[in-house]
This record gives C-alpha cells, structure tokens and sequence, in this order.
C-alpha cells in the first residue's frame, strides 16, 4: 500500500475513465496484502508455499499448512470484514449525517459494544476469566461477544428509536455523541471501582485484536458483516441523493425516514459486530473514505461503496501485517498501529488537496 | 385570464400553511387560492417573514400543510407517494451544497433520480435529458467541474439544471437570484422567462427582485405579511394599486408612472422639469436624489433637460437669468447654490 504514489497524479483532470482501473488496483492490494499477512508472523512462511495451500495443493511442510489454515486464513479473512466493514459503514455515516467527522463510532454502537463488555469482564471477571481469554484470543469468549453485541444492539434500538423522531441529523449526532459519552462515563466508573487485574482484561480487548476469531465466531462474523454491505450496497442510490441533502433528497423522490433507517441499521450491524469480535479499532472507519474519495474523485456511491470496501481491507491487511514487527515475535496492538500509520497518511492527504471540502463529502 | 383549454397544474385551495410547534398549529400565510398554469413564469413577492419560502416548500411537499387542499395534475398531492411526486414537480432550494468531490455532471444526473431503477443507472433516455437541462441552462461547457469549484452564478444555473433533468412539468425556485450580481440576476430571469415560454412548464419562483419581477414574470403572486394574497400579470397589480399597497406598510413608495420604488424621501423645494426622453428621465432621477420634487408645473426653480437643439441643462430661478450646464453634476452644484441663497 502505497497511497503517495498513487496520489501523486496531478489533481485537475477529472479522470472518469481511470476510475475502473483504480478498484482494480486496490483489489490487486487487498490481494497482495492478504497474502502477505498469512506469510508473515512468528513462522514465516515462503509466499509460494502460501499461495499453494491456499489453492488447495500439498506443500512439504505439514506445520505451514495447519498454521495457514488454522491461525492466519481466518486472520487474515478477519482482517478482510473488518476493513471494509469499518470503511463502508463510516463512508454511509459520513453521507447520512453530511459531516466528514462522522464515523461507525458516533453513533454510539462502539461505546455501546464498549459498555457491554466492560460489564461482563469487570461486573463478573469469572465468566470471561484472564484463562479465557489468554488462550482463546480476546475475542474468544462468547460471551464477549454476546455482551458487546447486546451493548451495541442496545445503542442502535435507541438510535433508531430516536431517528424515526428526530428529522434533523445533525440533532441525531449529537445525540449519538451523548450516548457514547453517557456509556463511556459508566465504563470508567466501572474501572475506577474494579480491581487492577480485571481492568487489564478490559484495556486488552480495546486494544482491538483480529486473532481468535475462528470456526463458528468467523462464521457469526462473516455473516452479519455480508448482511451489513449488502445493505449498505443497496443503498447506494439513497446514499447518492442524501449528497445533496435531505431537503434535495426529499424532493427528488426519495422517502428519507425509510431510507436513514435502512444505513443506520447496515452501520450499526457492521460497526456493532465487528466491534464485538474484534474489539474497538479505531481509524478506519473515518479515514478509508476520505482516502477513497481522494482517490476515486467521485462523489458517486455506486463506487465509493466497492472501492471503500477494498481499500479499507486492504488497508486493514497492511496493518496488521506491521503488527507482526518483521524478526520479532511481538506482535503490536492492531488499534494503535491503524492510528499510527493512518492519521498522517489522512492528514497529508487531506493537506495536499489544499481545499479541505473537496475532500470531505 | 388563461384560455379554458388549459388545466392548472398546480390548484391550492384554502391552502394554509404555517408550522406545528408544541403540537399548536402556526399559520404563516392563507387561506390561499392558487393556480399555477402551464407555460408561466410566477414570481411570488413579499416581504421577509410573509411565508414564501413556507409556501414554496408545501407546494413542493416538503411540509405539510396546516389546512387546504393541494391538487397537482388531478391528484391531490398528498395521494401520490414520494418518487410519483417529484416527476411532478422539482425545487432549487436555498441549502447550501457540500459535495466538493462531486461534478456539474454528476449533479445534473442526480436529476434523474425519480427515474431511474433501484441501482440509479441511467438509461440513454436519461443521459439525453441530462444533456438538454445542460445545454438549456448553457451549462454543458463546465460539466466536468467539481461543484465546489462554481460561483455563485454558475451554481445557480447547475442546481437549474438538476431540477429541469428532473424532467417535471411543474418547477419551484427559492430565491434564485440571492446572491447574484446584476447581469446574473437578469440573465437567470430571461433563462427562465424562455424556458416556460419554450417548455410550457410552470414555473415559480420566489425573489426580492420586485424590478426583474415586474419586467419578467407573466403573473404575480403578491404575498403581503398581513392580508390577503392578490395575483396577477404584474400590470393589473400596478395599475389597480394593488403593487403599491404591498409595499407601503414597508415605507416603501412605488411610483406607477416609472415602475420603481422611489429611494428618496422628497425634503426640497418643487423644481418645474421641462424635455423628454432619456435626458430628462435621468435628470428626473438626480433631482429626486437631491431632495428636490421633480413636476411639470410650474414653479420657482426650473430646469430644463438637454435636446436636439440645445445641448445643455438650463437652470433658472424665478427673477434670475438661466444658467447652462454641460453635466449634471454641474447643475446639481447650481441648483444647490440657488436653494441655499
């Protein structure tokens, strides 16, 4: 992944036809990064020898395959729904709310999922005991998941709730502001009154972690993050005439209440369960967008949708291959990394255009 | 009136509209009786708060009315669902465009939207009616550039655009002209004087401009902020008084021999005005700036406007001997030294 250079066109022509061409580099990116973060880890495995077993063909190396097939295939599959389930639902916040600040974590879904995880690890601490999670992986417990998606599911019930009342999106920002501050304040009250050990526990899980989503967690996840983009790609066509605003919206046809409640529900299951298996991994979801946009020129949702989508796996694959730290067996958090490497390259890109709002919606 | 083989498209009747806060109704404007006909140019007129854009955004759907009925092509318009609705009628509203990434072309084609399938692609019917609303607007040579890019002027002709891809016989326009500077102003007025003459769409606008609207509009809806609304051709409500005593709660006084609201207060003495044509209409106009009150009778101070065969304004205080002047800022200087002695 190299944005600098895919950036470095001259930025005037409107380059309507190259615009194919880009979502398909960007899936030869989601491609090579994939591969890339199954070949990389404590064991490196040869490139070729990945690719084998990945079509299904023998390699000499019995441990490679199982490695491949058992620990880093639904890794890096992870990596997949995370990224583009993140960007997708933040390119959908963005539209719907008309501000380039938005993202899957202003609804409060994040703080919600947040909420209920902290309320399983610091009220009990003996259901999803530090065994649990050590060697599961920190999504490993189901009922870290159930907790987080009953918190996030929580959030959206309310969100929408609000929806059908508020006509007004900025009003409904702010009140998705508020929730997230109202769950992240009784999080921390929650920490102030816990003990030091089990504290640890919940700080692990924000640090947002794709591994030990396995076997049926992958499936669960697979599953809610396809309905999630299914939605979202269904509305493209809402999406596009919300650019203009609702009141535009409205007169060209289309019915807003029905359509803001069909993105907020896409947003909330692709932010709500990804957050649930893989913790709060933040960056993503507000930066993919605006990197797509930058990139594709366009304002028209029927291709930021697929190219956000492949930008933000392959953005996501990128860092979590970093995380490996190449000859060393640590690995870094997956959430820091995203920041880490994100913000500047959203910053530069956003600088470079000179004009901010060019970049924004 | 309109020949009876035309249908209205648009019928309001006892329509009022307000607001609903705290669950208490707040009219704004009406009842109102209205008929928009095919191939007009309305322009809708009155002072701020009267409810206009309340109007415009009712007709259009966008609140509902307090009370009334609304009937648009034999339908009432609360029976036909949303995308029936807007290929009936379009709106330029005054809400800002945030979409910088997004072109003139893009924005045209997002006209299309009550058209098209549920994956918004366009058809070549589509493509061919962006094209048009393009060329109509003369807007086809900046298609390619970012909206955000565009100046006032420029955007408001794009936004014109996106409503006549819309492809509705009935168009709305929230105060197109705001913003724009004087050729703009008339420019967009003519565009859309020619397009319902051409296209036989109805078209509504409202605008603080009363001279364009005067000159432009083929009916006027005068909306005062008490009263009853009163329409018309623009002549009819000048000539029966109407026009002026819109604008009088206003401390506006319109002049129905000039067709302008006068700017000045009149605080000098009468000045007898002698000539025709356009020298003694501009002389008129300077002499009214200073104060003085410009007539035909006869009086202490007389001026008389250059003409063919006396190149010069003459100035003459009773008693005294004239004096020529080769400008009007001469005369202006003259007439003040003759006022102040």
């Amino acid at each position: 992944m190299r944005p600098s250079q895919l950036l470095a066109a001259p930025p005037t022509p409107v380059a309507g036809s190259r615009r194919p061409a880009w979502l398909l580099a960007l899936a030869g990116l989601v491609l090579l990064g994939f591969v890339l973060d199954i070949a990389l880890g404590p064991v490196r495995i040869p490139v070729m020898a990945v690719i084998k077993i990945l079509l299904g063909q023998a390699v000499d190396n019995s441990a490679w395959t199982f490695i491949v097939r058992e620990i880093r295939l639904p890794k890096a599959l992870t990596a997949v729904a995370v990224g583009s389930g993140l960007a997708v639902s933040g390119l959908q916040m963005q539209t719907l709310f008309r501000n380039p600040l938005a993202g899957p974590s202003v609804l409060g879904l994040t703080a919600g999922a947040g909420l209920g995880v902290a309320a399983v690890m610091l009220a009990g601490g003996s259901v999803a005991n530090s065994f649990a999670i050590r060697a599961l992986g920190v999504g490993g417990s189901w009922s870290l998941v159930l907790a987080a998606t009953a918190g996030a599911a929580l959030v959206m019930a309310l969100v929408l709730a609000l929806s059908a009342r508020v006509r007004d999106n900025v009003v409904l920002l702010i009140v998705g502001l508020m929730i997230a501050s109202v769950t992240g304040a009784i999080v921390s009250l929650w920490q102030y009154f816990s003990a030091p050990e089990q504290i640890q526990e919940y700080l692990l899980w924000t640090f947002g972690s794709l591994g030990g989503v396995v076997g049926s967690h992958l499936a669960v996840l697979a599953t809610v993050v396809g309905v999630g983009l299914v939605l979202a790609f269904a509305s493209a066509k809402p999406l596009n005439a919300l650019l203009l605003g609702e009141n535009y919206a409205r007169s060209m046809g289309l019915v807003v209440g029905r359509s803001r409640t069909l993105i907020i529900a896409s947003t909330s299951l692709l932010a709500g369960a990804i957050t649930a298996f893989c913790g709060p991994i933040g960056f993503v979801g507000i930066a993919v967008p605006h990197l797509t946009r930058a990139l594709l020129r366009t304002a028209d949702h029927r291709l930021l949708l697929p190219g956000s989508c492949l930008a933000g796996a392959a953005l996501t694959l990128a860092c979590d291959c970093v995380t490996q730290l190449p000859g060393s067996q640590i690995s870094l958090p997956l959430s820091v990394v995203t920041s880490l490497l994100g913000a500047p390259v959203v910053l530069w890109v956003v600088l470079r255009r000179q004009n901010i709002r060019s970049s924004l919606s | 009136m309109p020949l009876p083989s035309f249908a209205p498209l648009l019928t309001a009747a006892d329509l009022v509209v307000g607001y609903t806060a705290k669950k208490t109704p707040r009219p704004v404007a009406g009842p109102l009786q209205l008929h928009l006909w095919p191939g007009e140019l309305v322009c809708l007129l009155g002072p701020n708060g009267a409810g206009k854009s309340t109007l415009l955004r009712t007709l259009a759907g966008l609140q509902p009315p307090l009370s009334g009925q609304l009937v648009m092509g034999g339908t009432a318009l609360a029976a036909l669902s949303a995308p029936e609705r807007a290929r009936q009628l379009s709106i330029v509203l005054t809400d800002r465009i945030d979409a910088g990434n997004l072109t003139v072309l893009e924005l045209v084609r997002l006209g299309r939207h009550p058209h098209t399938g549920w994956l918004g692609g366009l058809s070549a019917h589509d493509e061919a009616q962006v094209q048009a609303a393009l060329v109509a607007t003369g807007t086809e040579a900046f298609a390619p550039r970012p909206v955000g890019e565009l100046s006032d002027g420029e955007r408001q002709k794009v936004l014109l655009a996106r409503a006549l891809a819309q492809d509705t016989p009935v168009v709305l326009l929230d105060e197109p002209t705001a913003h724009l500077d004087l050729p703009n102003r008339v420019a967009l007025m003519r565009l859309l004087h020619g397009l319902a003459r051409q296209t036989g769409k109805a078209i509504l606008l409202s605008t603080h401009e009363l001279d364009l609207a005067l000159q432009a509009a083929d009916r006027i809806w005068l909306l005062p902020a008490e009263g009853a609304l009163r329409t018309g051709t623009p002549e009819d409500l000048v000539l029966s008084g109407s026009f002026a005593a819109a604008f009088a709660r206003e401390g506006l006084a319109f002049d129905p021999a000039t067709g302008t609201f006068a700017l000045h207060a009149p605080t000098g003495p009468a000045v007898q005005l002698v000539g025709d044509g356009a020298a003694a209409f501009w002389t008129r106009r300077a002499l009214e700036r200073e104060g003085f009150v410009p007539t035909t009778a006869l009086a202490n101070l007389r001026v008389t406007a250059p003409h063919a065969a006396q190149p010069t304004w003459v100035s003459q205080a009773a008693g005294q001997p004239p004096q020529a002047h080769t400008t009007v800022e001469d005369l202006l200087q003259a007439l003040k030294q003759l006022t102040v002695t």
